[in-house]
């Protein structure tokens, strides 16, 4: 289901638990579906040796949590753009919030979009993802 | 050969579960065929998965090389490499992720088989709280398909530390 321009006002919030005490098991998973299998994400032991605190879940794995929260509110296929900071380090036991606020609704060669603030938080309210995205609506 | 990445409709379902992920048109292509796009599309960050299929991809470990990572012990960050194995093996886990942004231009579909061309962006330098200097690097990456349309256009952004950037 898309968005329609005329439901949508500036300021408005949607916001979806993108996940729940984030395990090890996923930080895995993300790391055999994408290809990144840097260490750092994975292996507690070299992450300790390189000065962490321990594995820590990869950047993109955090975008990938927080794009799923846009595809279930803008719709399929709808995102013409999506952008984000990696702000802070994400660890397993993490529980994320991804949050899209409506920042502008306008029109560009007769197609409707919204452009949206994107932010992904801890549940202490830390933010680990920072961004934008743009999406068709109708 | 040139690097290419063949879209498959299995690999986006592995993908989209690992992002913990449910929704069928990412799997179920009687379901796609009800929805807007019409067929199994792919998550809007799959492109990344791109490293599966880049030869030189520096974060794979490679069939008889050497990897940094742990086996017995912790090597990698400084460790020093076996003198035959001195090229190779990953970057030792220095560089970070800053940023990634994508732009898209059609759906990314199984069946498409990607290829694209990388330029570098800017460099900058900044004074990090935790790490120390920050060294930030951009890349843009135009991904197209079989047919050379445009269909994603990725600018990362990775970042150098000079110490591990742990958070306070």
């Amino acid at each position: 289901m898309a968005l329609k321009a005329s439901d949508l006002s500036v300021g408005q919030v949607h916001e979806e638990q993108v996940c729940y005490d984030l395990s090890r098991t996923q930080i895995v998973q993300y790391a055999g579906s994408s290809g990144d299998y840097n260490p750092l994400h994975t292996d507690e032991i070299f992450a300790k040796a390189a000065g962490y605190p321990g594995a820590f879940a990869h950047g993109m794995l955090t975008m990938g949590l927080t794009g799923k929260m846009l595809t279930n509110w803008v719709g399929d296929g709808r995102l013409t753009k999506f952008g984000v900071r990696f702000v802070s380090q994400v660890f397993p036991g993490d529980t994320l919030t991804s949050k899209a606020t409506v920042k502008e609704i306008r029109e560009e060669d007769g197609q409707k979009l919204v452009d949206l603030e994107v932010e992904t938080v801890k549940e202490d309210g830390t933010a680990v993802a920072t961004g934008h995205a743009t999406a068709r609506v109708d | 050969m040139a690097d290419r990445f063949p879209i498959e409709a299995g690999h986006i379902l592995l993908f989209a579960r690992s992002v913990g992920d449910a929704n069928p048109i990412y799997y179920d292509e009687e379901y796609a065929k009800t929805t807007e796009p019409g067929q199994i599309i792919a998550p809007p960050t799959f492109v990344q998965a791109s490293a599966q299929f880049t030869e030189d991809y520096g974060l794979r470990p490679k069939i008889d090389q050497w990897w940094f990572g742990s086996g017995k012990e912790p090597r990698g960050s400084g460790a020093p490499k076996p003198p035959e194995q001195e090229s190779g093996g990953g970057s030792g886990g220095g560089g970070l992720h800053a940023e990634q942004h994508y732009e898209y231009h059609r759906p990314l579909t199984p069946g498409m088989v990607l290829h694209w061309e990388r330029e570098p962006g800017e460099t900058w330098e900044r004074e990090g709280r935790r790490a120390g200097k920050l060294i930030f690097s951009e890349s843009i990456t135009k991904y197209y398909d079989q047919d050379d349309n445009l269909v994603i256009t990725a600018r990362s952004v990775g970042v150098r530390t000079e110490r591990p950037a742990t958070q306070g």
